[in-house]
C-alpha cells in the first residue's frame, strides 16, 4: 500500500498527535538532568519540579507586593490586549477588504495603498508608536492592528475578488444593488475565509504583543518574561511561554 | 411582452472582431436557440443582451428602448456553472430574489411576507421537480438539480427575456431529456422569451421557435482576425410552436423514447425560413 493511502485511525491519531510532546518533554528532562548532575545551581534548563514550584508561586500564591496573581494577571492584561487588538483588525480588514474586494473604484483608490501598508515590518514601526501614541496601552494595540490587519484586507480582498464573475451578474438580475450583493452574496462567502485567516494571524499577533509587551509594560506575558530575564529566571520563563 | 430588435450590431476586443453586423428581430415570448462552433461569438451575444458587455457599435432595443447598460432583474439568467448560491439552502437561493427586491435595506422579509414568499418559492420548486429538497445545499444536489434550481431561482423574478448559456451542457443525456420537457413547459407557462446558446443541435431543434447560426463568413487565417462571426443561417421551426399551446410535435416523449418516429407522431417538417441575411 502506498504511504498516501495510509490513513490512521482515532487511536492512532491520538498517540501519533502527541508522539512530539512526548519527545519535547523527554528531551528536555533527560537533558536537564545531565546538566544538574553535573551542576547543581545550573539555572538553563531547571528541573520539572523548579518549574511547579515557580507556577505555584506565580500562578496560586497572591503576589506579595499587589496582592494579584501574577500570571493570571498577566495573562488577562495579554489576552485583553490581544483581543481588542485583533477585533479593530477585524474590523478594518473586513470592511476595507469588502470594499476593495467588490467595487473595481475602491480597488483602483485603495489597492495599491494596502499593498504598500502590508509591506511595512510592523516592528520597525513600535518605536514611532511609542513616540506618536505614549507608551499606554494604545501603542500596543495599534501595533497588533498595524500588523494584523493589512494582511488580513488583501486576504479577504483576494477572496472576495475570486468569486465567480457568473454569481455577481446573476445576483444583479434578481434585483440587487452593490450594497446588496456585498450583504448577502460576497459577505458570507467571505466569512469562513475571515475565520481561518484570523487563525493564522493569531501567531503574528501574538508576537507583536509579546514584542511591544517586553520594551513597555507594567503587566503582561511579555513584560514578565523579559522581566525575569534578566535573572536568567528559566524556570518562571518556561511556563509563560507555554 | 418583450420583442427584441438588435440593429448593426458589432463587438470588437482590440483589434479581434467577434461579432459584425448583427441584425435580428426577435418576437415576443420567442423561444431562440442560438448555435454556431466555439468561440464565434455567441456567449458574447448573451452577454450583450446582459448587458454584462457593451456592444462596440449598434444598438440593442427591448420594447423599442434601449437596453440598460448593467444587468437587471428584467433579464433572467442561467449559465452552465456557478449560477446557483453555494452558500444558500435550496429555498434561500429561490427567495432571494424577490427578498432582495423587497428589502433594499437589508436584503431580507420577516414574518408574513417571509411565509408568503416561501410558499411561493416551495411551489415553484415542486414545478421545477425539487421538491424535499428544499433545505439542502447546491453542493448536494446533482447537476441537473442545480439547473433545475438554477432556472426556478431565475423565474421568481418573472424576467420577460430569459438568457440560457449552454445550461444543459454538462447534463448526460437521460438528464436532458427530463430537463427539456421541464422547459418546454416553462416556457409554455411563463410569460417570457427565451434565448438559449447551445451546442447540441437535437436541444436547439427540440426546443425552439427559431434557430440561428452564428458563424464567421471569412475563416482563411489571415483573415481571422479583421471578420467577425455574423447570422449565417436562420431558421424557424415548422410546424411553429406557440408559447402556451402544445403542439403535436411537442408531446412529451418519455426518456429513452426520444425517436418521434417510434411514437408514431407525425413529426413535421423543418424548413428554412428566411435563409441567410447581411
Amino acid at each position: 500500500m502506498r504511504l498516501i493511502n495510509l490513513r490512521p485511525d482515532r487511536g492512532a491519531r491520538i498517540i501519533l498527535g502527541a508522539l512530539p510532546f512526548v519527545v519535547l518533554a523527554l528531551t528536555y528532562v533527560v537533558g536537564s538532568a545531565l546538566r544538574l548532575a553535573d551542576n547543581p545551581s545550573d539555572k538553563l534548563l531547571p528541573a520539572l519540579s523548579a518549574m511547579a514550584r515557580m507556577v505555584e508561586v506565580m500562578a496560586f500564591a497572591p503576589d506579595q507586593r499587589t496582592g494579584d496573581y501574577l500570571l493570571w494577571a498577566d495573562t488577562a492584561a495579554s489576552l485583553k490586549r490581544l483581543g481588542s487588538g485583533l477585533a479593530i483588525a477585524t474590523a478594518i480588514a473586513l470592511f476595507v477588504g469588502l470594499l476593495t474586494g467588490v467595487l473595481p473604484v475602491a480597488r483602483a483608490l485603495l489597492g495599491p495603498f494596502v499593498a504598500f501598508l502590508s509591506m511595512v515590518p510592523p516592528l520597525a514601526l513600535l518605536p514611532v508608536l511609542f513616540i506618536v501614541l505614549g507608551l499606554g496601552e494604545v501603542s500596543k494595540i495599534a501595533l497588533i492592528v498595524i500588523g494584523v490587519a493589512p494582511i488580513l484586507t488583501r486576504d479577504l480582498a483576494l477572496t472576495a475578488a475570486d468569486l465567480p464573475r457568473e454569481q455577481i451578474v446573476k445576483a444583479e438580475t434578481l434585483s440587487a444593488s452593490t450594497w446588496l450583493i456585498a450583504l448577502r452574496v460576497v459577505l458570507p462567502q467571505i466569512m469562513p475565509r475571515l475565520i481561518d485567516s484570523l487563525r493564522l494571524q493569531l501567531g503574528p499577533a501574538f508576537l507583536f504583543l509579546i514584542a511591544a509587551e517586553a520594551i513597555s509594560a507594567e503587566a503582561g506575558l511579555g513584560y514578565r518574561i523579559f522581566l525575569v530575564r534578566r535573572y536568567l529566571s528559566m524556570d518562571i520563563i518556561f511556563p509563560y511561554v507555554a | 411582452m418583450s420583442g427584441l430588435v438588435i440593429e448593426g450590431l458589432w463587438k470588437e476586443y482590440g483589434q479581434q472582431v467577434v461579432l459584425e453586423n448583427i441584425h435580428l428581430t426577435i418576437a415576443p415570448r420567442a423561444f431562440v436557440a442560438l448555435v454556431g462552433p466555439s468561440g464565434c461569438g455567441k456567449t458574447t451575444f448573451l452577454r450583450m443582451m446582459l448587458g454584462q458587455e457593451r456592444p462596440t457599435r449598434g444598438t440593442i432595443l427591448i420594447d423599442g428602448v434601449p437596453l440598460p447598460p448593467e444587468p437587471g432583474p428584467d433579464r433572467g439568467v442561467v449559465t452552465q456553472r456557478y449560477s446557483v448560491f453555494p452558500h444558500l439552502t435550496v429555498l434561500q437561493n429561490v427567495m432571494l430574489g424577490p427578498e432582495l427586491r423587497a428589502s433594499r435595506l437589508s436584503g431580507r422579509v420577516w414574518g408574513a411576507a417571509r411565509r408568503g414568499l416561501a410558499d411561493r418559492a416551495s411551489a415553484l420548486l415542486a414545478e421545477v421537480g425539487l421538491a424535499g429538497a428544499e433545505h439542502k445545499f447546491p453542493a448536494r444536489l446533482s447537476g441537473g438539480m442545480q439547473q433545475r434550481l438554477a432556472l426556478a431561482q431565475a423565474l421568481m423574478m418573472r424576467p420577460r427575456l430569459l438568457l440560457l448559456d449552454e445550461p444543459f451542457g454538462a447534463l448526460d443525456p437521460g438528464i436532458k431529456v427530463e430537463i427539456h420537457a421541464l422547459m418546454r413547459r416553462l416556457w409554455h407557462e411563463h410569460e417570457m422569451t427565451v434565448i438559449m446558446v447551445t451546442h447540441d443541435m437535437r436541444e436547439a431543434f427540440s426546443l425552439a421557435t427559431r434557430v440561428i447560426a452564428f458563424d464567421r463568413r471569412r475563416n482563411r487565417p489571415e483573415e481571422l482576425e479583421r471578420y467577425g462571426a455574423s447570422v449565417t443561417n436562420d431558421i424557424s421551426i415548422w410546424p411553429p410552436r406557440v408559447a402556451g399551446q402544445q403542439t403535436l410535435y411537442d408531446a412529451d416523449i418519455p426518456p429513452g423514447r426520444d425517436d418521434p418516429t417510434l411514437t408514431g407522431i407525425a413529426t413535421g417538417t423543418t424548413r428554412a425560413a428566411q435563409g441567410t441575411r447581411a
